[in-house]
């Protein structure tokens, strides 16, 4: 499992750096998206995998804690993925208000000079 | 008020909260009450942080500290706020610099377009979330909270330079939230903690793989900070940016990058400080050499701008650049002048934003189209005009605040900048050379006197040719909310100079605060829950 999740977190980053450096906007947007997988899922594992764990402990007992989830990876994935949701999306915003003003999906707001 | 004391530190987070929520909901035609508002929220967030300040130094709280514990949590577990002198006079340059770029804001900006009052009271939560928290996630929220309402302000205005530099501004600035998150989870999982106080205490005791961990986690996180504060080669984005927003937003940005100052300059103190155990001084010596390439940079960038926005931009690099030359260079005794020279330099810099805005205006269309025609065509002067001109009082008042805003920035007497610029030569001179080689203070020495060079080179030719030019025939047109501030800001620095003396003993407990990591941890996590004496 361990194999599984570090593999699929390194194609995510790789595949979300080079999507965020090509020059059209929107597969800046989609590296964004990637890049923001990846990280959510490395804040994940740092609460150690566990399967069939629950995270939280009913009060009064005395339990072995290697027998818990940890809970606040969790709790700091569910922010993340909101914060990321949002600045995302006013990006998208931005994107769309420059597709419309200049005309072009390049990240510089004008093409390349292609006539070299 | 003397009931309000344990919830007052949360006041400058909740009130701006709540007034730019507020203003969502009232229509933009009613802008004056939209000012109003925001205005007010301003001036209270002001005076609570005087209060705070006042607070701190008559002694009343243990360690001359606050702590909040967010939802009565004791501190490793809950979230935790800590008001200590640092975050006061933090507090106070965000609420001064606030409103007087909300006041010139007034007369134009706050009316073109929608949404600015609210975006501009969040801007001001997010700053002060994170000038107060003592817990790192919490601290991602507040900065996430400030760079949220900081894009929506850098559009404000909506043409297409500031969307160019807006895409650019949002992409770096999201990436550096993700090396921000990962820095996060490294140090949480070499920890288990991501209380302030708690990691302090806990980087002593790691073993050597989560030591490992955490120095890991602790460089990819100073990326997100050093990015915001732009250290060569991650500020490529700021000229950009400072250059595209309008005049108010500008203003407030050049805060934004002594945020990541601040936010280095407590962290890195309070981690790697000689109590840090085998961690000790981590990164130091990247912090002094990204600083003097930084300087250098700056300097160089200086020498090369020819429009005031630019020249404002890199000087916002040379002051970034100084104060973190200045924090890794590692010696204590530096910090009370570093401290004095981020609030000059970031009210003169944020004044300077303002008056291009109204130099701007010296050049208008028409002008700048005769003054090309009689380059090209070498027609000669009116003569009439030139003999014995009116100066009008418009043109003399923004002269001579340039000419103060020029001194601070360069560093030349008899303004603050020179106070600042000296102190820190003083305490590089005295400080002992067993902190860092002696390469690097002749280094810091040089590169600071050759980026003031370089300064008063770049603002001399920028000042000649806006003001001692004979093109401009059209009157200037200067509303007196836009004059007001920049005189403030500007008299703000004649009074630094006149009170040196006190604000440098308030600077010098500032910095002896930062170094009393032990007291800190106790303060911090001894922190009893309310209530706690009913359920014992």
């Amino acid at each position: 499992m361990e194999l599984t999740i570090a593999l699929s977190i390194g194609v995510l980053f790789g595949s979300g750096i080079w999507l965020i450096l090509r020059p059209r906007s929107f597969q800046v947007i989609t590296g964004l998206l990637l890049l923001s997988y990846a990280v959510n899922l490395f804040i994940f594992i740092t609460g150690r995998l566990s399967v069939n764990k629950p995270p939280l402990i009913i009060q009064g007992e005395v339990v072995d804690p290697a027998l818990y989830a940890d809970p606040l990876p969790q709790a700091l994935v569910l922010t993340a993925i909101v914060i990321g949701f949002a600045t995302t999306a006013l990006y998208l915003v931005v994107l769309l208000g420059s597709r419309g003003l200049t005309g072009t999906d390049h990240v510089d707001g004008k093409e390349r000079d292609s006539e070299e | 008020m003397m009931y309000l004391n344990p919830h007052l530190m949360m006041l400058p987070i909740l009130l701006p909260l709540l007034a730019g929520a507020t203003m969502v909901f009232i229509n933009e035609r009613h802008h004056r009450l939209k000012f109003l508002i925001n205005l007010s929220s301003t001036a209270v967030m002001l005076l609570t942080a005087i209060q705070l300040l006042m607070q701190a130094q008559s002694g009343l709280w243990p360690a001359d500290m606050a702590v909040y514990l967010a939802a009565n949590w004791s501190a490793p577990f809950g979230i935790a706020l800590v008001a200590d002198r640092l975050a006061a006079v933090m507090l106070i340059l965000t609420a001064t610099l606030g409103a007087a770029t909300l006041v010139f804001s007034y007369s134009r900006w706050s009316k073109t377009g929608v949404h600015f009052h609210t975006l501009f009271q969040l801007l001001l939560m997010g700053i002060n979330g994170a000038i107060l928290t003592a817990d790192l996630f919490n601290l991602f929220v507040f900065f996430e909270v400030m760079l949220a309402a900081s894009y929506g302000l850098l559009l404000h205005g909506y043409n297409i330079s500031r969307i160019r530099a807006g895409m650019q501004y949002i992409v770096v600035n999201l990436v550096a939230s993700l090396f921000f998150l990962i820095g996060i989870a490294l140090i949480y999982a070499a920890t288990g903690t991501l209380n302030f106080a708690d990691l302090a205490l806990k980087i002593a005791t790691l073993d050597s793989t989560d030591r490992f961990i955490l120095q890991t986690g602790a460089a990819i996180l100073a990326v997100a900070f050093l990015t915001k504060s732009a250290m060569w080669p991650l500020g490529f984005w700021l000229p950009v940016t400072y250059s595209a927003a309008c005049a108010p937003v500008g203003a407030m940005l050049v805060l934004l990058t002594k945020i990541g100052v601040y936010v280095i300059l407590r962290l890195w103190w309070l981690l790697f400080s000689e109590y840090g155990g085998a961690s000790a001084g981590f990164g130091g010596s990247v912090l002094l050499c990204g600083g003097l390439l930084t300087l250098a940079f700056g300097a160089i960038g200086l020498l090369a701008s020819q429009e005031p926005r630019r020249i404002a931009s890199f000087s916002a690099v040379i002051s970034s650049g100084t104060l973190l030359a200045l924090i890794g260079y590692g010696d204590a005794s530096l910090l009370s002048s570093a401290l004095f020279y981020l609030i000059s330099s970031t009210l003169a810099v944020a004044a300077f934003i303002m008056l291009t805005e109204l130099t701007d205006r010296i050049y208008t269309p028409a002008a700048s189209v005769l003054a090309l025609s009689m380059e090209a065509f070498a027609v000669e002067e009116d003569t009439q005009e030139s003999a014995g001109v009116v100066i009008p009082a418009a043109m003399a008042f923004l002269g001579l605040a340039f000419a103060a805003c020029a001194l601070i920035m360069a560093g030349l007497p008899p303004l603050s900048g020179f106070v600042a610029k000296f102190s820190i030569l003083h305490s590089l001179l005295d400080s002992s050379a067993a902190h860092a080689p002696l390469w690097a203070r002749w280094l810091i020495l040089t590169l600071l006197l050759v980026a003031g060079l370089s300064a008063i080179i770049a603002l001399m030719r920028f000042g000649v040719r806006t003001f001692w030019t004979l093109y401009n025939s059209v009157p200037l047109r200067l509303h007196p909310t836009e004059a007001l501030p920049i005189l403030a800001i500007l008299l703000l620095g004649v009074c630094m100079v006149f009170t040196a003396s006190p604000l440098f003993n308030l600077l010098d407990r500032v910095s002896a605060d930062l170094q009393q990591t032990p007291a800190y941890i106790e303060r911090v996590l001894q922190q009893p829950i309310i209530g706690a004496e009913e359920v014992l």
